[in-house]
């Protein structure tokens, strides 16, 4: 659930100049050598599969647990139209048609979490998202490589650890039994109470996204600014520009394609904002804040047995999100830019 | 990673000493605030009971050394267990993840081979839809996995992402050596495992690394699949023990071994298991870091 909105993002990485590009060129004239393949009428269908069994037998193990993980359960959002029942199967719960999703719009709590998802959406990419186009060019501006790797190394750390560890230790540090509670309670202050104040939350949960991924969401930046020619540079420097000016009109521009596509795909993922970090303080901070989109389905679902309420909601964020990332391609498209996939 | 420039070019003017400090000032402040809460539990767990009730809570500055938490962890008990459970998941979830995509990824590599083009099409459509919760879990039931370890290997034992990824370093590999090989009558398995994967280390040790520390992290689908607490993973017995708060007096989180003797206070205890957690990560993820600065990620995904 999480792993796409990262997959996606890097997914669009621009080629660096550096590294595993040089072989590109040399796959082309691979088509016309070998077994022939790709060219023109190739050989007769029977012929191929002699030829290409043992690929084809390769992908097989992945595409059966494809089929059975993703494609066969996708098919199982049929029981949104059901009153599902787990004891007569889809084949025997009755079918309600748009009953299901009559009594979700009219559920308070699901507009609740769909209105938090978007506020949190909202606020990550107006607070979260600057801070690694800004850390990579501090990053890129260390000219030791030493100290430089040595620094990546330990911000891209944090994005390795769950969110039950990067919870726990916020706890740990700033919640009312922590670290810094602990030191004021010793001096005779109130202890911290922003682990659990619903005012605090956003603040709270965007923090903890900014010292586990920012770092991490350096690496697309960095290798932007690796693909700057360095004579842009000089000639500005020549031409009497400061450091300042160089960082606005060689720097900024050069990322600009990468943060205009970023900023594109983040609006088609808005409704993944993830579950385990809000699952994990729905009860420190209340549901009233802390419910998104998929808390609510695991609740309607696993807590009170209602498969059909869950998967009606499930049914319509997918369809929204898949809309979401349909026009954002569009938009990608529209400024020149390959989005998660190109144009046909 | 390459960055811009490997010392400050000639035409380049010296920052100021203020600019200098204020930038030094930043790198070291970031420094600090990932490093520093880990430094504080690693030193908690390591502490004396003195030291922890000295401080009452979090230990700042060293003060006696005692591994007396992990003594108590290890000695049997949820902790142990559970990091056995994550132990053999990881391993065998990340080998069942990387054969897989490794297959796919080199089974879909060769251009003009037979239906590549609608596979890749199927694993790509995943980008767009995930198949949601409730099926998923339905399906999972249906299948007899619950309270399987299965349960938290199979569903997300391929990505896609990762197989993309993969396969598009095949293509860039040269083809001449896989094609003269298949002129002298190697047959795919051959050449995959004799030829591609050997220079393949690189990208194998990063998606491997993606797929152990997705593993390792594993929360969601062991809440969702496992409800037999004798089989949760680390990272629910974490939630549990320390997110929650949960109390360790009783006999189970700790081992019988320690039953009645002196063992370590709930704090260093906790801060234990939380290293635990925290660990395995740390260790591997160095070792494989220097893949990610070689641009193997970024530089293979174009295709």
């Amino acid at each position: 659930m999480t792993d796409r909105t990262g997959g996606a993002a890097t997914a669009v990485a621009p080629s660096p100049g550096d590294g595993g590009d040089g072989g590109r060129t040399a796959r082309g004239p691979r088509r016309g050598s070998g077994r022939g393949r790709g060219t023109g009428r190739g050989p007769s269908f029977g012929a191929r599969l002699r030829r290409d069994w043992q690929l084809l037998l390769m992908a097989l193990p992945a595409l059966v647990l494809l089929a059975v993980f993703h494609y066969a359960p996708t098919l199982g959002n049929v029981i949104a139209f059901q009153n599902y029942n787990p004891w007569d199967g889809v084949a025997g719960s009755p079918w309600v048609g748009f009953a299901q999703f009559e009594r979700l719009f009219s559920d308070p709590r699901f507009w609740s979490a769909a209105g938090n998802t978007l506020t949190i959406a909202a606020v990550q990419l107006v607070f979260f998202f600057p801070i690694p186009i800004a850390l990579a060019i501090l990053l890129d501006s260390v000219l030791s490589p030493r100290l430089r790797l040595l620094l990546q190394s330990v911000v891209y750390m944090p994005h390795f650890f769950s969110w039950v560890l990067v919870v726990t230790l916020f706890q740990q540090i700033l919640g009312g039994a922590g670290l810094f509670s602990q030191m004021l309670r010793q001096n005779g202050y109130a202890p911290l109470e922003i682990m659990s104040d619903p005012d605090a939350f956003l603040f709270v949960v965007t923090s903890q996204m900014i010292w586990k991924d920012a770092g991490w969401g350096t690496i697309i930046f960095l290798a932007a600014l690796a693909a700057i020619n360095p004579n842009l540079y000089e000639s500005a420097a020549v031409d009497g520009a400061g450091r300042w000016r160089r960082m606005w009109h060689i720097t900024l521009p050069g990322l600009r394609p990468v943060i205009i596509l970023l900023l594109i795909l983040k609006l088609g993922d808005i409704l993944n904002v993830g579950f385990e970090q809000f699952f994990l303080q729905r009860d420190a901070f209340g549901s009233g804040v802390s419910e998104v989109l998929d808390t609510y389905i695991y609740h309607q679902t696993l807590v009170t047995g209602n498969f059909s309420a869950g998967a009606v909601a499930g049914l319509v964020k997918g369809v929204v999100g898949l809309v979401l990332i349909l026009v954002a391609n569009k938009m990608a498209h529209r400024m020149g830019e390959n989005g998660i996939y190109r144009r046909a | 990673m390459s960055t811009l420039f490997k010392d400050r070019p000639v035409w380049a003017e010296r920052p100021s000493l203020p600019s200098r400090l204020a930038k030094n000032t930043v790198l070291a402040g970031i420094a600090v605030v990932v490093v520093f809460p880990l430094y504080v539990v690693v030193l908690t767990s390591l502490s004396p009971a003195s030291a922890v009730n000295a401080a009452g809570g979090l230990v700042l500055v060293p003060d006696g050394l005692s591994f007396q938490a992990y003594a108590d962890l290890f000695g049997g008990g949820v902790v142990s267990r559970a990091v056995l459970v994550s132990l053999g998941v990881t391993l065998v979830g990340t080998l069942v993840s990387l054969g897989a995509t490794i297959l796919a990824a080199y089974g879909l590599s060769q251009p003009g081979s037979l239906w590549h083009r609608p596979i890749l099409f199927a694993f790509l459509l995943t980008f767009l839809f995930a198949p949601g919760m409730i099926p998923l879990y339905l399906l999972v039931s249906d299948l007899g996995l619950i309270d399987s370890y299965w349960s938290l290997i199979l569903p997300t034992a391929v990505n896609a992402f990762n197989l993309v990824v993969m396969r598009a370093f095949f293509m860039n590999l040269p083809g001449e050596i896989s094609d003269s090989a298949r002129v002298d009558g190697a047959n795919e398995w051959t050449i995959l495992t004799r030829l591609v994967l050997p220079m393949s280390k690189g990208v194998t040790a990063v998606i491997g690394l993606f797929y152990a520390v997705g593993y390792w992290n594993a929360f969601f689908n062991a809440i969702l699949y496992i409800n037999d607490n004798a089989k949760w993973p680390l990272q629910l017995v974490l939630r549990q023990y320390v997110q929650q708060g949960q109390q360790l007096s009783s006999n189970s989180v700790v081992g019988d071994a320690v039953q009645g003797t002196a063992s370590a206070p709930n704090l260093a205890i906790q801060m234990a298991i939380v290293v635990v957690a925290l660990v395995p990560v740390t260790f591997i993820y160095p070792l494989v870091q220097k893949h990610f600065t070689k641009g193997v990620i970024i530089g293979a995904v174009k295709g």
